[in-house]
């Protein structure tokens, strides 16, 4: 209860996050870890250098990110965390590096090429639920991943 | 991120979440996720721990096979530090969250000139 606790604590409206009692959709994998490939989508706010940052006002855009990207290139603008060590090694919010050292140690098969980063704490749940989840899921489907991996903040 | 796990893994595609706020996953209930009490920011580590980050995301990726129930949340046995003292300290140092607007926040201003310099973006998906 730490988060519901702190918001009150600051006087803000509780956020209220969606609550789902049924049992969530359900895919087996359908085969073993070693030959899958995996995408990666995290919510830090991570961008490319290069690219537009988010802007701080229930930005539900999405940023397209290489995965070959060198790690000293990715930037994070979001507005509800501290971002120092994210600054200092984005891998703590979008984890490149420990996805590259498992697909080398064939622990997985593949990193996908393509992963997808936005900035979390987006207000709507309507707009995640309609617009940004389906976008999501139908670039991941494209990109043919057999597991996708979330990292939220 | 929860309603994405939800609707990648309804498409047709597992999913696995590593998260630090139990209560946000428990009530958002996505399909399988792996829980790190590390304070916000930290979802998959420590800076500059690679070791310890691939560890992380390694048993994060291990629930697709170790969870077999809808919903259900591993916990990972990681501590942040030898005590509990930065939750104290999250919750007293308030509310550290941006003002809101909506010109692109960059982390540095170099970052915006290359922006600039780049024109569209197609990476860039504005929804």
């Amino acid at each position: 209860m730490r988060t519901r606790d702190l918001y009150s604590s600051l006087g803000h409206d509780p956020y209220r996050w969606v609550r789902n009692d049924d049992s969530p959709p359900w895919t087996e994998l359908v085969k073993p870890l070693r030959e899958c490939r995996v995408g990666l989508v995290g919510s830090g706010g991570v961008y490319r250098a290069g690219q537009v940052a988010f802007h701080h006002r229930d930005d539900s855009s999405l940023r397209v990110i290489d995965t070959s990207v060198p790690v000293s290139e990715l930037r994070t603008s979001h507005f509800a965390y501290d971002q120092t060590d994210a600054r200092t090694d984005p891998n703590v919010v979008f984890p490149l590096d420990a996805l590259h050292a498992l697909a080398a140690e064939g622990v997985i098969g593949e990193l996908s090429s393509r992963a997808y980063a936005f900035m979390g704490g987006i207000y709507s749940a309507r707009r995640v639920r309609d617009v940004l989840a389906p976008e999501i899921s139908r670039r991941l489907a494209e990109d043919q991943v057999d597991l996708a991996l979330l990292v939220p903040v | 991120m929860g309603l994405i796990a939800r609707r990648v893994e309804a498409d047709g595609i597992p999913t696995t979440s590593l998260t630090s706020a139990l209560s946000i996953t428990r009530s958002v209930n996505p399909p399988r996720a792996a829980f790190l009490d590390y304070p916000l920011g930290h979802t998959a580590g420590k800076a500059k721990d690679p070791v310890l980050q691939r560890e992380i995301v390694a048993a994060a990726l291990a629930t697709v096979d170790e969870l077999e129930q809808p919903g259900a949340v591993k916990m990972l046995p990681h501590h942040w530090s030898r005590d509990d003292d930065w939750k104290r300290e999250a919750m007293l140092n308030g509310d550290t969250r941006s003002h809101r607007s909506s010109s692109p926040e960059y982390q540095c201003e170099a970052d915006r000139a290359l922006a600039a310099a780049a024109g569209d973006c197609p990476t860039c998906i504005f929804l």
